[in-house]
C-alpha cells in the first residue's frame, strides 16, 4: 500500500465518523459507558488487591504486658516468644513511646491528651509478626497463654473476613470484567454492523469497480479504531477526574490506616492505556467482524 | 479475447437465464448484444467481469479462465475492463469528480495524474462543469455519463456496457456512441448489450442476439431485427 492510500483510507474513516452522525453518537456511547464499567471496576479491583497485598504482609499481633511485670520477666517473655518458629519479628514499644504516637496520631488535637502524660494509662506493647499472614491467629493464642500477658490484640474480625473475601472479590471482578469487555465487543461490532449494512451497496459498487478487499476494509478499521478511541476517551476523563479528587479526599481523612489506597499517578496512567487499549480493539474488532460479510461480491 | 464455451446460467430462485451460449469475440471487437427485455443479456455480459458466476460452462478473458480465478485475483480482473451498469452503481455519497477518481485510487494513480486524468474523460462525457456535483443532483442520462467517465478512466483493454444509452435522448446517445466508438478505435474491445435499434442500424457493427438465453443470430456488420 502507498502512502497516498494510507492518508486516502484515514480521510475515509474520518469522513465515515462524521456521516453517519447517529451511529458514531450510538457506538461511541455504547463504547463509553462499558469502558465506564470497566474502569471503574478495574480502579476498584486494583485497589482491593492492593490492600489485602498490604493486610497480607503487614499483618501483626499486638501483645500488651502486664504493667506490674519487672523488665527481667519482660525479657523472659520477649525471649519465649521468640521461640515460637512461626514467629519472625519482636519489637518492643515502651508505653512512653506508644503514647507519644498517640498523641502525635490526634494532631491538634492531641494537646487534650497531654495530661495523660503525668500518670500513663498505656501498657508496654510487644508488636510481633508472623512468617506467615495464616499463623497470625495461632501466634497470637499461644502468646496469650504466657505469664505476665494482659491480652493480645490483632483484629481477628476484619481479618478473617477479609482473607475470606479477597480471593472471592478478585475472582469475581475478573470474571465481571470479562463479561463487560464481551458485551462491548459485541455492542460496538453490532453498531458498525448496522452502520455497514448501511452501506452495503456501496461496497458492492467499490468491488464491482475494482477494488480489492483490503482497500475496502481498511477505512472501516480506521472508523471503527476511531470510534473505540473516543468512547475511551469520556470515561478516561471522568475517572482520572474522580479518582483524583476521591483520593485527596480520602487523603484527609483518617483512621483508615489499613485501607491505603493506591496513589493516583501512576494508576490512572496504566488505567487509562488499558481503556483506550480496550476501546481501540473493540472497536476494530467490531469493524473488521461487520465488513467480512459484504466483501462476497 | 472473450471466449465462452457452452455456458449455462440458472439463477438460485430456478430462472433458467442463459442456457448454452458459445462465443467468441476478438480483441479490439465492438460487438452489439441485442434481445427482447428478459432475454439474458444482462446475465451475459455480468458473467464476464464476474459479478455472476456461470452455473456450467467455461467463460475466459485474456486467457485467464474465470472458473478457476480465485476471489483475490477477481478486482484485478476488473481493473482491466471498464464497466457501465445499467442502474448507473454511482456512489451517492462522493461528487461527480470522486466517483470517477475511485476508479483510478483503486489503482493506488497518483493525485496529479488522477486530478488531470478525470477532468480529461469529464470533458469527453461534456460534464467537466458538473464535476463537484452529488450523483442525486444530476439527471439520469448525466449519471450515465458519469458511469461511462469512470469504465473509461483507466483506459481498459474491455469496456461492458449494459444499456449505455438507455436513458438518453437521441443527440445525447450519438454522443454517448461517438465517445464509445473512438474508444474502440484506439484498441479497447466494446461489448454493448442495447435495445437501441437505430443506434444498431446506423452504426453497424458486430450483432449478437439472444433469445431465451440461447444466441439466435450472430452477424458481422449485423441489424437490429427486432420489432420493439
Ligand atoms: N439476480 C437475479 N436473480 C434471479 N433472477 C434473475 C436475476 N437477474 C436476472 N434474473 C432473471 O433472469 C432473466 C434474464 O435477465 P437479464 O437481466 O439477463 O435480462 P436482460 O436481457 O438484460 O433484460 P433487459 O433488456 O430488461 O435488461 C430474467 O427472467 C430475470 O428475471
Ligand atoms: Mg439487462
Amino acid at each position: 500500500m502507498k502512502a497516498r492510500t494510507g492518508v486516502r483510507h484515514m480521510k475515509e474513516g474520518g469522513k465515515n465518523i462524521v456521516r453517519n452522525g447517529w451511529m458514531t453518537f450510538a457506538s461511541v456511547s455504547a463504547v463509553t459507558v462499558m469502558l465506564f464499567v470497566v474502569g471503574t471496576f478495574l480502579l476498584m479491583i486494583l485497589n482491593i488487591n492492593h490492600f489485602a497485598d498490604s493486610l497480607e504482609s503487614d499483618v501483626e499481633v499486638r501483645v500488651f504486658i502486664d504493667r506490674s511485670a519487672e523488665a527481667s520477666s519482660q525479657t523472659a517473655l520477649e525471649s519465649s516468644i521468640h521461640e515460637i518458629s512461626a514467629v519472625e519479628e519482636v519489637e518492643y514499644i515502651p508505653r512512653e513511646e506508644g503514647l507519644e504516637t498517640f498523641i502525635a496520631s490526634l494532631g491538634d488535637e492531641g494537646e487534650y491528651f497531654e495530661t495523660l502524660r503525668e500518670e500513663n494509662p498505656l501498657n508496654d506493647v510487644f508488636v510481633v509478626q508472623a512468617a506467615e499472614p495464616q499463623q497470625t491467629e495461632l501466634v497470637a493464642e499461644e502468646i496469650e497463654a504466657m505469664q505476665h500477658v494482659e491480652k493480645t490484640e490483632y483484629g481477628q474480625d476484619i481479618f478473617e473476613q477479609l482473607f475470606a473475601a479477597t480471593d472471592f472479590v478478585r475472582i469475581v471482578g475478573l470474571v465481571l470484567i470479562l463479561g463487560l469487555m464481551f458485551t462491548a465487543i459485541f455492542l460496538i461490532a453490532n453498531t458498525i454492523k448496522l452502520t455497514i449494512i448501511a452501506r452495503k451497496t456501496e461496497i458492492q459498487i467499490m468491488k464491482l469497480v475494482g477494488a480489492t478487499n483490503s482497500f475496502i476494509r481498511w477505512p472501516f478499521f480506521i472508523e471503527g479504531l476511531l470510534l473505540g478511541v473516543f468512547g475511551a476517551a469520556v470515561p478516561i476523563i471522568i475517572l482520572s477526574y474522580g479518582y483524583t479528587r476521591f483520593y485527596e479526599a480520602i487523603g484527609e481523612a483518617t483512621g483508615l490506616e489499613f485501607f491505603d489506597f493506591l496513589p493516583a499517578g501512576p494508576l490512572l496512567v496504566q488505567t487509562s492505556l488499558l481503556l483506550l487499549a480496550i476501546g481501540a480493539l473493540v472497536g476494530v474488532w467490531g469493524s473488521i467482524m461487520s465488513v467480512r460479510k459484504f466483501l462476497r461480491v | 479475447m472473450i471466449e465462452m464455451k457452452d455456458v449455462w446460467k440458472t439463477y438460485p430462485n430456478g430462472v433458467m437465464a442463459v442456457n448454452g451460449i458459445s462465443v467468441y469475440i476478438k480483441k479490439g471487437e465492438f460487438v452489439y448484444v441485442v434481445g427482447p427485455s428478459g432475454a439474458g443479456k444482462s446475465t451475459f455480459v455480468k458473467m464476464m467481469y464476474r459479478e455472476e458466476r456461470p452455473t456450467r460452462g467455461e467463460i475466459s478473458i485474456n486467457g485467464s479462465n474465470l472458473a478457476e480465478m480465485k476471489e483475490k485475483k477477481v478486482p484485478y480482473l476488473r481493473r482491466n475492463m471498464g464497466i457501465v451498469f445499467q442502474d448507473f452503481k454511482l456512489l451517492p455519497s462522493m461528487t461527480v469528480f470522486e466517483n470517477v477518481a475511485f476508479a483510478m485510487e483503486v489503482i493506488e494513480a497518483s493525485k496529479a495524474n488522477i486530478r488531470k486524468r478525470v477532468m480529461n474523460v469529464l470533458d469527453i462525457v461534456r460534464l467537466k462543469n458538473k464535476a463537484r456535483f452529488m450523483p442525486h443532483e444530476l439527471s439520469g442520462g448525466e449519471q450515465q455519463r458519469v458511469s461511462i467517465a469512470r469504465a473509461i478512466v483507466n483506459s481498459p483493454a474491455v469496456l461492458i456496457a449494459d444499456e449505455p444509452t438507455g436513458n438518453l435522448d437521441i443527440e445525447t446517445s450519438w454522443e454517448i456512441m461517438h465517445i464509445l466508438e473512438e474508444i474502440n478505435e484506439r484498441g479497447t474491445t466494446v461489448v454493448m448489450a442495447t435495445h437501441n435499434r437505430e443506434i444498431v442500424n446506423n452504426m453497424r457493427k458486430r450483432v449478437i442476439a439472444i433469445e431465451g438465453g440461447r444466441i439466435s443470430r450472430d452477424e458481422i456488420r449485423g441489424r437490429y431485427g427486432y420489432e420493439s
